[in-house]
């Protein structure tokens, strides 16, 4: 008896399955209503396949319009409608990729019909965009690992990129400005260290606070100096793209992964090193013990304070470096609330990474997928307002939030201060 | 009388009392409550707590704005430079310039005291009012700056009061301002007395709605309400870049909208140039109406319960979603009456910038006011004396008007960590706990 | 016999409680040592000083007659001393052998964990000592007994040679107790001494070679359990002769007031923790679920209460089947809920006490007028209850937080009796309880039984349900395994049960025992 209840209840999301197959079949039937209709046969988008000069160029993408429309409204539809008769697919993270990825696409080709549109350069800027919003969510990651909230992301980057440009002219040096802004990252990344473990301050109290602060003196020093000193301070240049040999030749990934600065190559360089870290390294066991049983681990003699300070600290170096990249990175001089709200971002691809270094990146990817897309779109004369194309980083970062695209639960002590009694 | 109810109710709304377990032999005789309950609230412990320790913070927060002052001034640093020869000038230098600044900082915000006299001597003797105007103007300046802080505290504060982090009373008062000025320039035959009201309406609804949409996320899905209130925040500036430039925007080359009709006017109580109108009585009657709202009606006794305890205020049968999701309206409303009654009393029309730093300012005073709707009024006022000198201060001592966000954010740090402040000034009274105003990211 | 370890005249206050006042232990080489209190006599303080979490305030430590500072854990495990908590430090999502080698990781290539080498070394400790794990399985997996064999590994895995077991037995069936009791045997007899610390009575008499009591932060004394009875013991832990039984009349049962059919539910991870409960309680009558702690018995009583969703089955309270219950509908229908998390659901500990006693009928006449609260009322309601209910407080006007836990109970069950009700669900009502409070709170169960109050009572204390209940269902894992007559069964019976082994698969199932029991012994 128990067995049939039992088998009973495992059929019960159905109404999950209705709401996405529901989902799907509107996504396609809106596909239909937005981006077909204006659209003639006959027509056709390019999509560019190379930046610049690389040696082995490939053919551009030529796709006909509406038979391109009509392909990806079918599989969308077709998905929905399977979902709706007959269930079976349980990964509606996975549907929903599809499915974004079929609008996405829907509403590139029709942005470009009768037009060409340079897609790896757009892919290329993506990583551009995504560099910053994923190391402040490197930063989170690393912080929060260790039960430490760290909202003052914004400022630190903030702080950093202002210091990063001025050091980097007045010494004439792009290394000493990065180096600058590692340290002004771990130096302000410790005052909230301070805060929060030492004094016990509330977490997201203390980075609000800091933000404030970033704010006002990065405003404060911009205004007061650097405006009326553009030439002493605030042209630092930036770093040039380098090309890796060989790697950057490869058709299509070349191009948007080793054409870069080297900032862009730290930032992936950290990932990785940090992900091994975190997962086969005891500094990452211990880190992770510290934000999931902080109790637990000061009871095997981990010096949970220290882990805390260290982690933040290290984070805050991240931050720092997603600060300079703003600025000598990218500019090449400082801009009042420069950062427009990428340290929030990031601690959205942070949550939407499931506090995970790699995943951290990639959610951070989408964010410059999103930022790249509305650049690339005012150039194209989109029928759509820029401003509404601008609000798209920050309606992903919102639905991202709402956890429909995988839930996952953040370090069990995260947030909380330890009291050692 | 309510300031005593008002101590009464403290102990649970502040949890500034960490009384001490009862040790054994603590049985008091049976006296009336009321005196029992004031030797264990430990008055001076409250009075440290709410009021020195704030008072504390701010000066402190005055006292780093002013080296970094002392430092960004050019004199003072010549002077530094010359230290060895003449140590005196160089201190004297920076004192200069920090009495230079704060003192430029209090007159453009409070008025020259003489002139204000004078004026007053003037109007009693002759009836002339030009010179009293002229010199109550800098006074009625600041006031009109604390209106708008009133409503953006208060909502922060009522957000606090539910456990929730309104990060986004900027975006709010954007839209709400938006919302005013929507209606108090596209309806033209409506008698006064419709017309402004629902023009503030407009703006409460429109601020309603900015903040609404994170309560829900939050209620619904528990998604953090930092986040997403900074993210909508981000899209009310794009929003409002559109609709100044495209259907808002008044005929001229300027992205801002048309003035608003005069029936839709918040009035003003003196002749121009002070602007000093209804709207700051009127957030001190907001003032008035939250007090009740959190502390006399059950409703906001489940607004602070839900803040205090989520898990018991379900436990007990209250609904914490609801409750996420009408906090942040109200507070999105209060919000977006800041930018009504700017609109309607003050500016006439919005432009592009309108609501620049008023949301991190609003944190900093609610915080600052511990919450409170009385403390909130307190500390707007401050703040709006801070805001209404710092421009005089830019223009006489040079002296950029970012140090205000710079003095905020000591201040807040200050006031959040009162260890801090005890430790610089060894004191050993007030028993503060740390409220916990918010969670982790989790539910 | 050497001693390995001294204790003297250890002190410790925290603000306003004195909870070591001068202690005094000895602990000789291979032996049981228990340390017997009630909740709240310093214990746990005790050990957790000895540990290196507190820092004594006087009072010296010897090892081996050596006298030793221990600021930290790390000096503990450097000297020997190992300590399983009474709520288990392991990392949930971790598996065995990290949290094995938490804080003493070996490496390879210089800075990669060395897993497979501690796995090892895992195996080959849970061989020498019978403590069966596997060291590949996430702890959130594993059942609390197997879960409390690895925290004794991570001990031994640091060489320890004196072991501290904070209350090990709570969260234990009964034959799992025996288990462990061999465990320790085993621990002893390779020559590690060992800590017991305890509430239970007949546990220091069966396992224990020595007993120290402490009452009140100070040591009333160390006997052999040869030379004692439990009553002399309880004399001795309480401070006054102890009644050791619950007088209870029969019960009267009448209409039924909860009827709950094939009941599903799932907990806040989405796991499936409560499958297919069917039973019922009658008015007049205290129906006892039994079961270690973790097999569902905390989500069959959120779904009652509407705090968690029921996935599937049909509740029927005081005669109406509801199908979406809410907290408010569940307490307006006259049940009233006395939380296992008092801190976390039961109470805001920063609201004063009166706001607190009408935390579920604050918008009722007479505490509500409309919308405005009726500040006056609320505060004489409070006061009344304070009265009435024995809550030792200066006044109503300080928060819940400054209330011993013993009195934030007495707060809780004040609010809940204090409203009409029919229904009463109990969990865990006495948890971490001193004595007077426990026999304060049983009787008031019993004084609402006798009222016709339906009582349904949740406990992981098996004295504490066969004292209490009249009827007793035994839940393991999510299922109910029987529903048996009080009077009609036994300890041993009610264990087999509670570890998943049904009446049909007993040697024992036949032979019930049969007596009639009036009068039980009361727990600790």
């Amino acid at each position: 008896m128990a067995e049939q209840t039992q088998a009973a209840i495992m059929s019960k999301p159905n109404r999950q399955r209705l709401g996405t197959g529901l989902t799907l079949v509107i996504a396609g039937l809106l596909m239909l209503v937005l981006f077909v209709r204006g659209t003639q046969s006959g027509q056709t988008a390019t999509f560019g396949m190379n930046t610049g000069g690389a040696a082995l160029m490939i053919p551009d993408l030529v796709l006909p319009v509406q038979p391109t429309l009509y392909t990806l409204i079918v599989v969308t539809v077709f998905l929905g409608a399977w979902q709706l008769a007959r269930g079976g697919i349980r990964s509606t993270g996975w549907l929903l990729v599809i499915v974004s990825f079929c609008f996405v696409a829907a509403f590139l080709i029709w942005a470009t019909k009768d037009g060409s549109f340079n897609l790896v350069g757009m892919l290329n800027g993506t990583l551009g965009r995504a560099i910053p919003i994923a190391l402040a969510a490197l930063c989170g990651v690393i912080s929060e690992r260790a039960a430490v909230v760290n909202i003052a992301i914004e400022g630190i980057m903030l702080i950093a990129a202002m210091t990063a440009v001025i050091s980097a002219t007045l010494a004439h040096s792009l290394v000493v400005g990065l180096l600058v802004a590692i340290l002004t990252g771990a130096v302000v990344a410790a005052l909230h260290a301070v805060l929060v473990i030492r004094f016990k301050v509330d977490q997201i109290v203390s980075g609000v606070a800091i933000n404030i602060f970033g704010t006002g003196i990065t405003s404060f020093i911009s205004s007061r100096y650097l405006e009326s000193n553009i030439d002493v301070l605030n042209n630092s240049g930036t770093f040039k793209v380098m090309s890796i040999p060989l790697l950057s030749q490869i058709p299509i990934l070349g191009p948007i992964f080793f054409e870069q600065g080297p900032i862009v190559y730290i930032a992936l360089l950290l990932v990785a090193v940090l992900h091994v870290l975190l997962f086969y390294t005891p500094w990452g066991l211990r880190t992770r013990a510290v934000g999931e049983h902080p109790k637990a681990a000061d009871t095997l003699g981990i010096n949970v304070f220290l882990t805390r300070y260290v982690n933040v600290i290290i984070g805050g170096m991240i931050a720092g470096i997603g600060g300079a990249y703003f600025t000598i990175g990218s500019v090449g001089r400082f801009d009042q609330n420069m950062t427009a709200g990428k340290g929030f971002i990031g601690l959205a691809a942070m949550i939407f990474g499931k506090w995970n270094p790699i995943g951290a990146f990639l959610s951070s990817l989408l964010f410059g997928f999103a930022d790249s897309l509305q650049v690339k779109m005012q150039i194209l004369r989109v029928p759509i307002p820029s401003e509404f194309l601008a609000m798209a980083p920050y309606i992903v970062t919102m639905i991202v939030l709402t956890g429909i695209v995988g839930r996952a639960i953040p370090p069990a002590a995260d947030g909380t201060p330890y009291e050692k009694q | 009388m309510p300031a005593k109810k008002d101590a009464r109710k403290s102990p649970g709304s502040t949890s500034s009392d960490a009384t001490p377990r009862p040790v054994p032999q603590s049985k008091q005789p049976a006296e009336t409550s009321g005196e029992l309950h004031r030797e264990i609230r430990r008055p001076s412990s409250a009075w440290v707590d709410n009021l020195l320790m704030p008072a504390l913070a701010v000066f402190t927060g005055l006292v780093v704005g002013g080296l970094i002052i002392a430092v960004a001034n050019d004199a003072a640093i010549t002077a530094w430079g010359n230290f060895f020869q003449n140590p005196v000038a160089a201190i004297k230098a920076s004192w200069d310039a920090i009495i230079q600044a704060y003192s430029a900082l209090f007159g453009g915000a409070l008025g020259n005291p003489a002139d204000i006299v004078a004026g007053f001597q003037t109007y009693f003797a002759t009836g002339q009012t030009a010179g009293l105007y002229k010199a109550i103007y800098p006074f009625s300046e600041s006031l009109v700056l604390t209106t708008p802080y009133i409503f953006l505290g208060l909502a922060v504060a009522l957000g606090f009061r539910c456990g929730l982090f309104n990060i986004g009373a900027e975006g709010q008062f954007f839209m709400g301002a938006l919302g005013a000025a929507y209606v108090g320039y596209s309806i033209t035959t409506l008698p006064w007395f419709i017309h402004l009201p629902l023009a503030l309406f407009g703006g409460a609804v429109a601020g309603a709605i900015w903040g609404a949409i994170p309560g829900y996320l939050k209620a619904k899905f528990g998604a953090h309400e930092v986040v997403n209130t900074i993210m909508m925040n981000w899209i009310a500036f794009r929003l409002s870049d559109w609709l100044l430039n495209g259907p808002m925007k008044a005929v001229g080359y300027r992205p801002v909208t048309s003035t608003v009709e005069a029936t839709a006017e918040l009035p003003r109580f003196f002749p121009d140039p002070l602007r000093l109108n209804w709207g700051f009585p009127l957030a001190l009657v907001f003032a008035l109406l939250v007090y009740w709202f959190l502390f006399k009606t059950t409703l906001g006794f489940e607004v602070r319960a839900v803040g205090a305890n989520p898990d018991a205020s379900r436990y007990a049968g209250m609904s914490v979603m609801r409750n996420f999701v009408l906090v942040m309206t109200l507070s999105g409303a209060l919000a977006g009456l800041a930018g009504a009654t700017q609109v309607l009393g003050t500016d006439h029309w919005v432009g592009q910038g309108f609501s620049a730093g008023y949301g991190f300012d609003s944190i900093a005073l609610a915080l600052l006011g511990k919450s409170h709707p009385l403390g909130v009024v307190l500390a707007a006022l401050l703040f709006g004396i801070l805001r209404g000198g710092a421009t005089s201060m830019q223009s006489l001592a040079r002296i950029p008007i970012h140090i205000i966000s710079v003095i905020q954010g000591m201040v807040i740090i200050f006031v959040a960590a009162p260890a801090i402040i005890r430790w610089i000034y060894r004191l050993r009274i007030g028993t503060a706990e740390q409220t916990v105003l918010t969670r982790g990211w989790g539910k | 016999m050497t001693t390995v370890l001294e204790l003297r005249g250890i002190t410790k206050s925290f603000p306003g409680v004195l909870a070591n006042d001068h202690i005094d232990l000895t602990l000789e080489q291979g032996e049981i040592h228990a340390l017997l209190g009630e909740n709240g006599a310093g214990k746990t303080t005790l050990m957790n000083i000895l540990y290196g979490l507190y820092k004594p305030d006087e009072g010296e430590i010897l090892v081996r007659g050596e006298k030793v500072d221990i600021h930290s854990p790390n000096d503990a495990i450097a000297r020997g001393i190992g300590m399983v908590h009474q709520h288990f430090m392991l990392i949930p999502v971790m598996t065995v052998t990290e949290n094995v080698m938490l804080g003493i990781e070996p490496t390879r290539d210089v800075i990669f964990l060395d897993k497979s080498t501690v796995a090892e070394h895992v195996l080959e400790i849970s061989k020498q000592y019978g403590l069966e794990v596997d060291p590949d399985a996430t702890i959130k997996d594993l059942a609390v007994g197997t879960q409390q064999r690895v925290e004794i590994i991570k001990v031994l895995y640091r060489s320890a040679e004196i072991l501290i077991l904070d209350e090990p037995t709570a969260v234990l069936t009964p034959q799992e107790v025996e288990g462990l009791f061999k465990i320790l045997q085993t621990l002893v007899d390779k020559g590690k001494s060992i800590i017991f610390i305890t509430h239970k009575l007949k546990e220091v008499m069966a396992v224990a070679d020595r007993i120290t009591v402490l009452r009140g932060g100070r040591t009333v004394g160390t006997v052999s359990p040869k030379k004692v009875d439990p009553a002399k013991l309880a004399a001795m832990m309480v401070g006054r002769e102890v009644n050791l039984v619950v007088r209870k009349k029969r019960a009267q049962p009448k209409e039924t007031a909860l009827t709950v059919k094939n009941l599903f539910v799932r907990d806040v991870r989405k796991n499936l923790v409560v499958r297919g409960v069917t039973f019922d309680v009658r008015k007049g009558e205290v129906l006892g679920v039994a079961g270690v702690q973790g097999n569902g018995q905390s989500e069959l009583v959120y779904a009652l209460t509407g705090l968690l969703p029921i996935e599937n089955g049909e509740i029927n309270v005081l005669g109406k089947t509801v199908r979406k219950l809410t907290p408010r509908r569940v307490l307006e229908r006259g049940v009233a809920h006395v939380p296992e998390d008092r801190q976390k659901y039961g109470l805001v500990l920063s609201f004063p006490l009166y706001d607190n006693l009408v935390l579920c009928n604050y918008y009722l006449p007479p505490f509500a007028n409309g919308v405005s609260l009726r500040q006056k009322v609320i505060i004489e309601n409070g006061e009344k209850l304070v009265k009435q209910f024995d809550i030792r407080t200066p006044s109503v006007y300080v928060n819940a937080s400054s209330l011993s836990g013993g009195n934030q109970q007495k707060l809780i069950v004040g609010r809940e009796f204090s409203r009409p009700i029919q229904l009463l669900i109990a969990a865990q009502p006495t948890r971490g309880l001193d004595v007077g409070s426990i026999e304060y709170i049983h009787n008031r169960i019993i004084e609402k039984r006798d009222e016709g109050t339906a009582v349904l009572l949740v406990s992981s204390e098996l004295d504490e349900i066969l004292a209490l209940s009249d009827r007793i269902a035994v839940m393991y894992r999510g299922q109910i395994m029987e529903i048996v007559d009080a009077s009609e069964t036994s300890k041993e019976y009610l264990g087999l049960l509670m570890a998943g082994i049904a009446a049909s698969q007993t040697a024992i199932a036949g032979a019930k025992p049969k007596k009639e029991v009036k009068e039980v012994e009361r727990v600790f």
